[in-house]
């Protein structure tokens, strides 16, 4: 169970990263945010995200063409 | 950024020099200044010569069939050029724009000023051109709050420590 969770369905690129990245500044170190998406493009996104800075990608999957990530706090 | 732990001096920045006004072309400095930012970037938007209206309190940005033979707009089902001839029609200009800000809306894609007041929050550097302001006899009071007045140097000396430099 995620620390808290995003709804960012329905949204375009690049609102569900700017949205993510506002909910992580609510969490602290360590804490994970999971985040719901249907923009497709949201895949690589999330994981260019990731790797640029910092933060990990614990978790990731489709389920009926909604995308779940979940993004652990690092910093 | 300092308060989210990376180490300083070590932050990547990137400028974008931002020279359109149309509600088009908004959207590419906008979302990759965002974006950026919420990577960590440290962003300087420099709004020169048709980009300054950008930065006006109202904003009230449009798009033009008219000598963009790229922009198809969906008709009848399927989706067409205009010929210029239709373009320069008294409306058409406004039917265009009314249309596009309706599938911004429909397919979830941010507004611009969304975007603008996500760049505010993420203390994006906004620099006005001095030059265009004169030159466009502009006032800053027009403009909304936060953002500085500046030349060709100022966005110069930022774009000599950057990363990235982007001409949009």
């Amino acid at each position: 169970m995620a620390d808290a969770t995003l709804d960012a369905k329905g949204l375009n690129c690049p609102l569900p990263i700017l949205q993510a990245k506002k909910s992580l500044k609510d969490l602290s170190n360590g804490q994970t945010l999971e985040i719901l998406c249907t923009d497709p493009g949201s895949v690589r996104d999330f994981e260019a995200f990731a790797r640029a800075t910092g933060n990990r990608l614990v978790d990731s999957g489709e389920d009926n063409g909604t995308y779940r990530f979940v993004l652990e706090r690092v910093c | 950024m300092a308060d989210d732990g990376m180490i300083p001096g070590n932050t990547k920045k990137m400028t974008i020099i931002c020279t359109k006004g149309t509600l088009d072309w908004a959207y590419p400095p906008f979302i990759l200044g965002t974006t950026a930012a919420a990577m960590d970037v440290e962003v300087t938007m420099f709004f020169t010569f048709y980009g300054l209206g950008l930065l006006d309190k109202e904003l009230d940005l449009k798009v033009s069939p008219l000598g963009n033979p790229a922009m198809e707009m969906p008709m009848m089902g399927m989706h067409m050029g205009m010929p210029n001839m239709v373009g320069m029609l008294p409306g058409v200009t406004s039917g265009a724009t009314a249309m596009m800000k309706n599938m911004i809306k429909k397919k979830g894609v941010a507004s611009i000023e969304e975007l603008r007041e996500a760049a505010v929050l993420s203390d994006v550097r906004m620099i006005a051109c001095q030059m265009t302001l004169d030159l466009f006899e502009k006032k800053k009071e027009d403009m909304i709050d936060g953002i500085e007045i500046g030349g060709a140097a100022t966005w110069m000396e930022s774009a000599l420590q950057s990363d990235i430099n982007l001409y949009m």
